[in-house]
């Protein structure tokens, strides 16, 4: 759930590879290793900046860059999305490959999981053959050693001719270290001496033809180059000369007269690495079977059983649930007190100063109101919310889930991914599009993106929790709250599956790609850490963006309340207008509406509809839920009502980000407009099935 | 195509070595990236609850791998 600005905004792929240097000395590093090592932790120990980080691989998706100094120079870095190979498989790597080859990288930081190096060497023997610098970070040293892995750096060193240093990854103190090797690779250059995988003969003969012919222009290892272009690398011939091309032409064409086609040779060149990879870490690396420690094996034992997974993955909803509701509730209170205060002294402080009625019902009632609202309602249960789930990603568990839901979402045409991008879209539908890029299937990724948006994101929450604890838990136990949100969170998954399996049997029919998914070890999230950074980098990112957009919204109901056509407030023209399409779907015009200006922002649905309804009646002052009922029921609200707008707020149209986010994302305003029209359209279909149903029995 | 047994037999506990990979396109690039070649030591360790993928450790991690992938990675019986 990469919930921040650079994720939402302006780290969007296809971004130029060209980089800046903020002064002539610079270096530019490039940031490498494989999903999931522990990069972003080192890039933000670096450069002191909070890029989102989490326990599952993917969840870098886009090169995040920050700067940072030693003594002697400057560095960039460059954190680019884990990769496995050079040999790209899928955009992410791309993305890594492009930057790392092309991108102007001075050198390249290698950052491995020490827990499994030997898996990680591939990556690391093929950055080295670029010819670019490298240093090797050997990370997460303390949970390999908890494993019993014993890592020798100074043998590894030996074996792999570029400088190494080992880190745990979560410790500040090695920033002072990273940036000391660092200056240390730059000043001895000249002793580098990396190790270089050797090929079978056949191809050692073509690549020393061929590099004959290469310039040294790019800055890349002419070695490399050859390799590349026998292997038929896409990029790589994109950069060659017409001369270049055809001696490769041919001499990729005479090892195919020695049996080695494309196929079988890349079949070599991956097993030459891997055997180089198992030579170095057997001299390096003691006991590196064991990665997969016990303690995984229990948890994993029980939390992916048949009789437990499904379960406790739903036992865990509830508790987030509970926790939050049952958490949230004081607090909620105690701002909603509080902001109402503030806008009483407010209101007699603009008066004092002698400011017109129309300004003061302007920016008191309508623009103060509801951002005071949308900050009650909204502030408490996200503060609880988010810290819980970031521990859950932290721990490995939604990799997990992933893992679980694989089968459900394989049958429906699509991939277990799409659930982690379904659990993303839990914080924030736009973060949960952006991070569909984890898909590399373009058919399965446009399904997670179409659908992502009928789980209910944290701009959603507030106004079902609010509605479930009014009209269906009379007690207002939070218990029950808890429980009803679960059910209503498990009829979003039903029908996210259920549009996921219609539109891969309609408009996107094809095969179910392949599915190879990494369950990381599990961790012990960093408790304070984890409270601090979710709830300055993402509870105020959220409340931010949700204030504002309150603050002008809440300005132009009050317009619009106040802007008479006819006698009559343009407000209620509206909402008149819509009143037998809202009946139609079992609420009112009123709630749509709300539904409509709410567009910006889901968050402010439920107060433009009160500030609707309060504005036509008696209510002046709405304190805390408790005073929202009779105002609801005066207004005709009937439990169906209730229902109704609960199953609207589920499936319509997503918020303005999150389409922007989609159109960004799929380049497509078709797609965009289906991404709209789709759960609109069974929102609508579900409210009119629900109320005629209840009309009929009632 | 090969005849063989494939991965998709191993059962939780056991234990295998990988033969061959008749796998293609992108899948047999990331199976190779995952170091998934020709004697490759493969344990299984478990299921998910709907029966499949599997959970495979490869080189010390953890890989899930759907059946009908597994089917095309060849172990030695």
């Amino acid at each position: 759930m990469g919930l921040t600005l650079e994720s939402t905004g302006r780290g969007a792929r296809g971004e130029a590879l060209h980089i800046e240097r903020p002064r002539p000395g610079d270096k530019i590093i490039a940031l490498a290793g494989n999903p999931n090592v522990g990069k972003s932790t080192i890039f933000n120990n670096l450069t002191g900046m909070k890029q989102h980080t989490g326990n599952w691989p993917g969840k870098t998706v886009s090169n995040a860059r920050g700067y940072c100094r030693s003594e002697k120079r400057g560095y960039v870095l460059v954190d680019v999305p884990g990769a496995y190979s050079l040999t790209a498989a899928s955009p992410e790597e791309e993305l890594a490959r492009d930057f790392i080859c092309y991108g102007g990288a001075d050198a390249v930081l290698l950052v491995c999981d020490g827990g499994c190096l030997e898996r990680n060497m591939k990556l690391l023997l093929q950055v080295m053959e670029t010819g670019k610098p490298v240093l090797l970070c050997v990370n997460l040293l303390d949970e390999a050693e908890s494993r019993g892995i014993h890592i020798d750096l100074k043998a590894l060193e030996g074996q792999l001719g570029v400088p190494v240093i080992g880190t745990v990854g979560r410790d500040k103190g090695s920033r002072g270290w990273l940036l000391a090797a660092l200056d240390a690779l730059f000043d001895r250059l000249a002793e580098q001496k990396p190790y270089a995988v050797e090929y079978p003969a056949p191809v050692e003969e073509a690549v020393a033809a061929l590099a004959l012919l290469i310039s040294k222009g790019e800055g890349l290892a002419r070695r490399f180059t050859a390799l590349r272009l026998l292997e038929g690398e896409q990029s790589m011939e994109e950069r060659a000369g017409p001369a270049l091309l055809a001696a490769a032409r041919q001499q990729r064409q005479k090892l195919e007269e020695q049996g080695l086609d494309e196929e079988r040779l890349h079949d070599i060149l991956a097993a030459a690495l891997v055997g180089a990879g198992e030579h170095i870490c057997a001299r390096a690396v003691e006991n590196a079977g064991s990665g997969y420690g016990s303690r995984d094996r229990r948890i994993d034992g029980i939390v992916t059983s048949r009789r437990w997974g499904y379960p406790l993955m739903v036992a865990l909803l509830a508790l987030i649930f509970f926790l939050t509701i049952s958490g949230a509730n004081v607090p909620s209170q105690w701002l909603s007190k509080g902001l109402f205060w503030v806008e009483d002294a407010l209101a007699a402080l603009l008066l004092k100063l002698g400011m017109p009625a129309w300004l003061r019902g302007l920016l008191v009632d309508g623009a103060f109101r509801t951002l005071a609202w949308v900050t009650s309602v909204m502030l408490p249960p996200m503060a609880i919310f988010f810290p819980l789930f970031t521990l859950m990603e932290d721990s490995g568990y939604l990799p997990r889930i992933a893992y679980n839901l694989d089968r459900p979402f394989c049958r429906c045409g699509s991939c277990g991914r799409q659930a982690l991008t379904m659990a993303m879209g839990f914080g924030c539908n736009a973060a949960g599009v952006v991070g569909c890029r984890i898909i590399h299937s373009p058919r399965e990724r446009l399904l997670a993106i179409l659908t992502n948006s009928m789980v209910p994101c944290n701009g959603r929450f507030p106004t079902l929790i609010a509605l479930i604890t009014m009209f269906f838990m009379a007690g207002s136990s939070a218990l029950g709250a808890a429980l009803g949100l679960t059910g209503l969170i498990l009829l979003a998954v039903g029908l996210t599956l259920l549009t996921t399996k219609l539109l891969s049997v309609t408009l996107l029919k094809g095969e179910v790609s392949a599915f190879v998914l990494e369950l990381p070890p599990y961790r012990r999230p960093e408790l304070g850490k984890v409270i601090v950074r979710s709830i300055l980098d993402r509870t105020l990112f959220v409340l931010g963006r949700a204030a504002a957009v309150a603050a002008p919204a809440g300005a132009l109901l009050w317009l619009l309340a106040n802007v008479k056509v006819g006698g009559a407030p343009l407000l209620m023209a509206l909402a008149g207008a819509l009143d037998p399409l809202g009946r139609l779907l079992g609420m009112d015009g009123v709630i749509l509406l709300a539904f409509l200006l709410g567009f910006p922002a889901n968050e402010i649905v439920l107060p433009i509809a009160v500030m609707i309804y309060s504005m036509g009646g008696s209510l002046t002052e709405l304190g805390e839920l408790s005073a929202l009922r009779p105002l609801l029921a005066e207004n005709g609200w009937t439990a169906v009502t209730a229902l109704c707008v609960m199953l609207f707020s589920l499936c319509h149209w997503p918020c303005s980000t999150t389409l922007l986010t989609i159109k960004k994302e799929t380049g497509s305003a078709k797609w965009t407009a289906l991404s709209a029209l789709l759960p609109t359209a069974l929102g609508a279909l579900l409210c009119m099935a629900v109320n005629g149903l209840a009309r009929l029995l009632v | 195509m090969e005849k063989g047994t494939g991965l998709n037999t191993l059962c939780p506990g056991e234990i295998a070595v990988v033969k061959s990979l008749n796998s293609s396109g992108a899948l047999r690039r990331r199976l190779l990236d995952m170091g998934i070649v020709e004697g490759t030591r493969v344990e299984c360790l478990g299921m998910s609850p709907g029966g499949d993928p599997k959970a495979f450790l490869v080189r010390g991690a953890v890989l899930a791998i759907r059946g009908q992938d597994c089917r095309d990675i060849m172990i030695y019986p």
